[in-house]
């Protein structure tokens, strides 16, 4: 069978050899490497079979840690096993590494090489995790592009049978797993031929069966451990030889060779640099251009087998004659003589030199450096810069490559102005945002070109950092040979911008060539929209020269019953202007595509992108390009000048997508940023907005308390103020007993910040009773009212707060008055948790210290370049950290136990300086009452003046007590996370933490799926939701974490919804922070992975609570003492039925689409759970406390 | 005791047809209404708006936020094949075929001649017997004028007569200026029948929320007047068949349906409220009356109270309703 010219990414590439040379495949969601999971879960729903003809199982585990366990068990039990992770997965994955190398058990981990988390954490791609693998046993492989990693991985789970030894095959996170290219698909024949039979037989027998029993895994004494080690030592130099037949065989099979270390470039090179991972392939790139434009003896050595490191093998591949070599490292080693790959390096050249039988004829110098870290490109220029390092007499050693170190002057001097693109690469940018579909068709325009034309194709994305309101940028490129430029495009011959404000947003024209061809979707008619765009955009079009094409895509979009999805339409005219097809064919192929990715929708949809194809054409315009510059638009500054220095110079470069300008002396040393900064970063996403009208508010506060981004706020403030407002300001009277007499009362909303999500609309309950379709919010365009609005937002800020000791926390309407200190997120438009988060802030923010387990939460919560915990006026505020994903628990009762532990220490500093300190003072200190915003306030007061008496007091103790003063006012530690962490990866700390007893308020934002990584089902998922991993449904119901808590019996537990109960929601923060022990609350929270209507999030909260699906109770232990029973329920009995609520939502309607009988009968399983559940809860709740206190129990009967 | 009726050409053993309803869901509920001896079933509806916004919205739930952000380019598992509602409506349709001996009678409600009339011939390839169109349509647009309204519907009934074999019945809004006159001109578009009528489900308002709400009413008996005048003055007069629907409960009102002129009688209401084994009492109804009555069939009553038939034609019209005025008047 011949074979196919397929366009895939790189996790494709790896999963889909794996999959067909796997029985069991055991898995856990992590970015970048999901996908591979997520595929072969798929693959195996639809029954498509190993090349044994038999369909993998793949399963889900709670953990990395888990995965591998799970895949060593297998492993031992004789089934071919393989797992996909990256990063902090593959680190909890070490110690399960030992072992199956220990054991010489074959497996193979496919990894997407990516960042760890040191001081901040990184998604994206380079060595560092599988660097830190080397000393397990495992070999490792390395792919430096996506036919490479297809390849290498057939290559390797052949090897790791012949050698017994395990590998990680590793390629570079995003640069290669995500880039879309054209390549050959390996045949299932040409895997089967890779794979020797015997050698699996030879694995089954070594397995463990009652049949053949044995033990292994013994505990070992001083006496023999040492040398048991020492057995396996032939086995790994054996390896690499096997590797390299692996190799031959495989190009046998399909004609490409590989070997161990691939050189290329001039024979009789003198200056090579020694590399692997996807920067080979700019690497040789670059040495062809300099070889044959100037004439450089210049070559590389791609590494391919790392581990066991082959010395022999390294050195026949290096030409002779070198003289300098560069190794470069894509990790950092901090405190090591160099980075692995180089000391390898220098270690086999040194030895080998110091031989009898040296292999150069003078020791060549060797340098390091390092590049890459985190995708950061590494380009042509960069390459060069390497290569010039070693022409000089003493090149610099353990060198950066890629940014400006201007602290240990580490960096090599780059030419920005070196490029190598040449004619014979078309390269295509595409601006756009994720809504409108421009990745999709992107992707589906490099499948046509790249398999219905001649052409090599190549795609990769650059995605934004907030989750609302997010940019795209496509990057394109096709020609007639295989693409090898890995890295992002420098000179593009076409730009299209599918959305006009992204001319403001991006220096959209900065890359195109002179002559170039710029498309852009303009809401404005072919003659309105030259005199609209902004002088920059304007200037580079005359400059240079380029081809102006017009499309209104939203009009053709919005005829065509496509709403905001523009992508068919600008893909269209892509085609037709580019002339890469002809157009009747181009047309034919982009319905084929379209027929291909909405098939399995309906026909509609199909239809609807047909006729938004067919109407694109006529709508298409070239425009005549004036000679002048017309416009007085300037492109406004992204940050204002108001921001202080360190966001204005330093995030604002970020912001403006030149981060990669940033200096080594920018940046924080230890990752402290400074809070509170997503207020300087207006991001005016928003079409619409919403708009107080005051007429008819009865200033319930919901409309605030719902608010995701915290846009929304209220203030009760003196009517005084008011003399100097903005003359559209808006205020009304305060109304009731919870604002002071005579006090005014304005919402404001932050227009420049508002994500136009519809929530707080949505939730008014206040209607215009002339006109019953509005509101007292009504949404409302935001261009009109941006700048009167920004003066209204400006002049409320400069409005005191309310005295905190004067709001009634108990009523919502007064609780909203509080100061939201987590704001402006990047989270989802109407987004389910941060509506709690921002409610910690608010009743908390001031004394809270929160530790965030790795999700979305710590994305919005943490993601440069600006990020939204915030400070009050006086300066206080959430002092928030990161740890991982799998220990936040235990990460926040690390901080419990640091504040208590300090807060003792300070008493006892206290007791031992009562006298010079004061009797009357130390003792109000040390008998405080702190349970409310007076007494905290109180003891802030006197520790203030605490400190102004130890300055005076000049002793050590003194000096010690003013370290350690502050704890002596409350800490309120939140540990805040979400289902994927509470019920899963971190449930072992979880449960350690509140059966601890220890003073802490765990906060799960509950969306029952794997959220950040792109809805992967959790233990949270309900029974019949499909998620990642649920293709069919989750089978079983969702796990119980708050009866689980519960039972411990000293643990306050509260489930809450805050679209179904508000009141409760509040009652159970307040509640669970005023217990002196461990509480959980598990918050309901909608998400966009819900598939439903955001701004209707609340109501879906309402439905889960109404159907029982999600009862809300709070469970004191407190209660218990007093002789009351510990459980509350504050929801009613089941009112409707559970289809009624779950068939709102596309993650449980979609199952009755395409699983209909499987539906049925999860509904009726799922619906007999929740009544027998409720029942459960109803009787718990109905026992009563024996009155005497001894919490005897007796039943009200 | 010969039962059988004529409707649309096929050949039924009584004249009682449950109509549209979500009775029809279920293919064991059909068959239970087999048993009860119901003469044919018109299955619930495919509506226009089904085949034409549900491939679109799951599109669009399923891909809302994919593609935006680099963690999570999408949020649901890949899927084959989605059985949507058009999908699934054919399958139910071929279903109870295979479950059933009594002709099915798909269901098409819609307004416009758009895509969703090939919906037609997939009901016909799924092997229904025939096929009702309910047409529902509010005239709320002052810009249309009665005319065009009219015209809506003979368009809707010829494109779709076009396109299929089987019979093709149309369920009406009695909101026709001239009703008599709307009835031939579906009749010469091909109508094999008219469905009289179509009940508008008119919405309430929730005073608490201030919001329109729907709100179902199921038929009281006292509905059936309206599609038992109109049967009455159409039975003769017109080539197409006579349905009645809208408040027939008990034997009596099928018995004067059929005397009207009709050659079935749907019901629902009394279906959903009573349970489908109401079907086998109402025929046991008629059937005691026929034979205290001695009548042999439903041919010989059918039509005899027509207006065509009857004494004093004009008791259907104007006079009427001068006297049912004057009798509520002495009442008082």
């Amino acid at each position: 069978m011949g074979r196919r010219k397929i366009t895939i990414d790189g996790n494709e590439a790896a999963a889909h050899v794996a999959y067909r040379v796997s029985e069991v495949i055991a898995i856990y969601p992590i970015t970048p490497s999901s996908t591979m999971g997520e595929l072969s879960d798929v693959w195996s729903a639809k029954k498509i079979k190993n090349i044994w003809g038999t369909v993998p199982s793949v399963t889900e585990m709670q953990s990395e840690g888990g995965a591998a366990g799970a895949v060593h068990g297998s492993l031992q039990s004789g089934a071919l096993t393989t797992t996909f992770t990256a990063s902090q997965g593959l680190f909890l994955m070490i110690p399960n590494m030992y072992k199956i190398a220990g054991e010489l058990t074959p497996a193979v981990f496919h990894v997407s090489a990516r960042s760890i988390a040191a001081a901040a954490l990184s998604i994206f791609g380079d060595h560092s995790d599988v660097m830190a693998t080397r000393q397990t046993g495992f070999g490792l492989i390395c792919s430096n592009s996506v036919q490479e990693v297809m390849d290498t991985a057939a290559i390797v789970h052949r090897a790791t049978l012949g050698s017994r030894i395990p590998f990680i095959h590793f390629f570079d996170g995003f640069r290669t797993s995500a880039e879309v290219v054209k390549m050959e698909e390996l045949t299932d024949e040409d895997i089967r031929a890779m794979i020797d039979d015997e050698k699996i037989k030879e694995f089954r027998q070594r397995a463990l069966k009652p049949e053949n029993p044995f033990i292994r895994g013994t505990a070992q004494n001083p006496d023999v451990y040492f040398q048991g080690r020492e057995t396996v030592n032939k086995f790994y130099d054996e390896c690499p030889e096997i590797v390299q037949k692996a190799m031959d065989k495989f190009a046998l099979v399909t004609g490409r060779q590989y070997h161990l270390f691939d050189y290329y470039g001039a024979p009789d090179a003198k200056r090579v640099i020694i590399l692997m991972g996807s920067g080979a392939e700019a690497a040789e790139e670059t040495v062809d251009y300099l070889s044959q434009r100037m004439e450089e003896k210049v070559g590389i050595i791609k590494v391919r087998l790392y581990r066991p490191f082959s010395a022999k093998h390294l050195l026949t591949a290096i030409p002779k004659t070198v003289e300098n070599i560069s190794v470069l490292d894509r990790t950092k080693e901090p405190g090591s003589l160099g980075e692995p790959l180089y000391l390898d390096i220098v270690t086999a050249i040194s030895e080998a030199m110091s031989s009898n039988n040296p292999p150069f004829a003078k020791m060549p110098k060797i340098v390091g450096g390092r590049y890459g870290l985190s995708s950061k490109e590494f380009t042509p220029a960069m390459v060069k810069a390497v290569f010039d390092n070693m022409k000089k007499p003493e090149p610099k050693n353990h060198f950066t490559v890629g940014i400006n170190d201007d602290v240990t002057f580490t960096s090599l001097d780059c030419d920005e102005n070196f490029m190598i693109e040449g004619d014979e690469v078309v390269r295509c940018l595409f601006y756009g945002l994720g809504a409108d579909g421009t990745v999709g068709a992107n992707k589906n325009s490099i499948k046509i070109i790249g398999e219905e034309t001649e052409n090599y194709a190549q795609g990769y994305f650059v995605y934004d950092s907030k989750k609302s309101g997010s940019t795209t940028v496509s990057h394109l490129r096709f020609g007639k040979k295989p693409i090898r430029s890995t890295y992002l495009i420098q000179t593009a011959k076409f730009v299209g911008c599918h959305t006009f404000g992204l001319l403001e947003k991006f220096d959209v024209l900065g890359n195109i060539e002179n002559g170039g061809t710029f498309l852009l979707n303009s809401p404005f008619s072919k003659d309105e929209t030259w005199d609209n765009l902004p002088i920059r955009i304007q200037q580079q079009i005359i400059d240079k020269k380029l081809n102006f094409y017009l499309i209104d895509g939203y009009a053709v979009a919005n005829k065509t019953g496509m709403g905001s999805r523009v992508n068919t339409i600008m893909q269209t005219c892509f085609f037709a202007i580019s002339g890469i097809l002809p157009k009747v064919e181009a047309i034919e192929q982009i319905k084929k595509s379209i027929q291909k990715t909405y098939g399995a929708k309906g026909e509609e949809i199909v239809k609807k992108n047909f006729e938004a194809v067919d109407q694109t054409l006529e709508n298409l315009f070239k425009i005549d390009v004036p000679s002048k510059v017309t416009s007085k638009i300037e492109i406004p500054s992204i940050v204002s000048d108001k921001a202080p220095d360190y966001v204005r110079n330093v995030l604002g470069k970020m912001m403006e997508g030149k981060g990669d300008n940033v200096k080594v002396s920018e940046m924080p040393i230890d990752g402290t940023f400074p809070s509170a900064t997503t207020q300087w970063e207006k991001r005016n996403i928003a079409l619409d907005v919403p708009s107080w009208d005051s007429e008819w508010c009865i200033q319930c506060g919901k409309c605030a308390m719902v608010c995701p981004h915290a846009c929304i706020r209220i203030k009760s403030y003196d009517k005084k103020y008011l003399n100097v407002a903005p003359s559209t300001f808006k205020m009304m009277d305060a109304k009731g007993k919870e604002f002071p007499d005579g006090y005014a009362y304005t919402i404001q909303v932050a227009v420049e910040d508002c994500t136009g999500c519809e929530m707080c609309v949505e939730v008014c309950p206040a209607k215009n009773k002339k006109e019953t379709r509005l509101k007292a919010l009504n949404m409302t365009p935001q261009i009109p009212i941006r700048e009167q609005e920004r003066a209204n937002w400006d002049f409320f800020l400069t409005l005191p707060e309310l005295d905190r000791r004067l709001i009634n926390t108990g009523v919502i309407k007064a609780q909203q008055l509080q100061q939201p200190l987590f704001e402006f997120s990047g989270a989802c438009s109407g987004c389910g948790e941060t509506p709690y988060v921002k409610l910690v802030s608010q009743l908390f923010g001031d004394r809270s210290i929160i530790a965030n387990a790795t999700g979305c939460s710590s994305i919005y919560g943490g993601n440069l370049p600006t990020t939204p915990w915030a400070k009050n006026n006086e300066g206080r505020g959430p002092a928030w950290a990161n740890s991982l994903f799998e220990d936040n628990a235990e990460f926040g009762m690390g901080m419990r136990l640091s504040i208590d532990k300090q807060n003792e220490f300070a008493i006892e500093l206290i007791l031992k300086l009562k006298d010079q300190i004061g009797n009357e003072l130390s003792n109000a200190i040390l008998h405080a009452d702190q349970k409310d915003e007076a007494g905290i306030y109180e003891q802030r007061e006197r520790v203030t003046e605490l400190k102004k008496k130890l300055e005076k007091i000049k002793s050590k103790d003194s000096e010690k007590l003013l370290e350690v003063a502050d704890y002596l006012v409350k800490k309120s530690v939140w540990i805040i996370g979400g289902d994927g962490w509470a019920y899963d990866i971190g449930y072992g700390g979880l449960d350690h933490v509140i059966a601890s007893g220890k003073n802490v308020n765990i906060l799960v934002l509950d969306t029952e799926v794997y959220s950040n990584t792109g809805g992967q089902m959790s233990k949270a998922t309900g029974m019949g939701a499909v998620a990642k991993f649920a293709a069919a449904g989750k089978p079983n119901a969702k796990k119980d974490l708050a009866m689980m808590a519960m039972i411990y019996g000293n643990v306050y537990v509260a489930k809450v919804a805050m679209g179904a109960n508000d009141v409760q929601t509040l009652r159970a923060f307040i509640e669970a922070e005023a217990y002196n022990g461990p509480s959980l609350i598990i918050a309901y929270s909608h998400c966009i992975a819900h598939g439903i209507n955001m701004a209707k999030g609340m109501e879906s909260q309402k439905a889960a609570v109404d159907s029982g699906y999600w009862p809300l109770f709070r469970y004191n232990p407190e209660n218990f003492i007093e002789g009351k029973n510990s459980l509350k329920l504050d929801s009613k009995a089941p009112k409707i039925k559970l289809e009624d609520y779950i068939y709102k939502e596309n993650r449980y309607k979609m199952l009755t689409k395409s699983h209909p009988t499987e539906a049925k009968e999860l509904l009726v399983k799922a619906q007999e759970e929740v009544l027998k559940k409720w029942k459960f809860y109803e009787q718990m709740s109905s026992f009563e406390a024996g009155k005497d206190g001894s919490g005897k129990e007796e039943t009200k009967n | 005791m010969d039962l059988t009726t004529k409707y649309m050409g096929l050949k039924l053993k009584n004249p009682i047809v449950p109509s549209a309803s979500p009775l029809s869901e279920s293919i064991d509920t059909v068959k239970a209404m087999e048993d009860a001896g119901a003469a044919a079933v018109v299955v619930y509806s495919l509506f226009e708006e089904q085949i034409s916004h549900e491939s679109g919205e799951l599109d669009h739930y399923l891909s809302v936020g994919t593609d935006s952000f680099a963690e999570a380019l999408s949020y649901f598992p890949a899927q084959e094949k989605f059985h949507l509602g058009p999908d699934q409506y054919l399958d139910h349709i071929a279903n109870l075929k295979k479950a059933v001996d009594i002709p099915i009678i798909g269901s098409l409600n819609g307004v416009s001649t758009g895509g969703w009339i090939k919906y037609a011939q997939n009901i016909e390839q799924a092997g229904a017997d025939a096929l009702e169109l309910n047409v529902y349509y509010i005239a709320a647009n002052q810009n249309i004028v009665g005319s065009e309204v009219e015209n809506m519907y003979v368009d809707v009934l010829k494109e779709v007569k076009k396109n299929v074999k089987i019979p093709v019945a149309i369920k009406l809004s009695p909101f026709f200026t001239s009703m008599s006159n709307m009835a031939r001109k579906l009749d010469h578009a091909g109508a094999d029948a008219l469905v009289l009528f179509n009940r508008f489900y008119q919405p309430d308002f929730d005073l608490d929320k201030l919001e329109v709400v729907p709100n179902l009413l199921l038929s009281t008996n006292w509905e059936m007047r309206l599609p038992l005048r109109w049967i009455a003055i159409l039975h003769g007069n017109i080539k197409a068949s006579l349905g009645a629907t809208s408040g027939i409960h008990n034997y009596t009102d099928v018995l004067k349906i059929m005397m009207a002129g009709g050659d079935v009688a749907m019901m629902a209401s009394e279906l959903l409220l009573n349970g489908v084994g109401r079907i086998a009492q109402i025929l046991d109804g008629m059937k005691k009356w026929m034979e205290e009555k001695e009548y042999s069939s439903i041919d010989m009553m059918k039509g005899s109270m027509s207006q065509k038939k009857i004494a004093q034609p004009a008791a259907f019209e104007r006079a009427n309703y001068m006297k049912t005025l004057q009798s509520f008047k002495t009442l008082n």
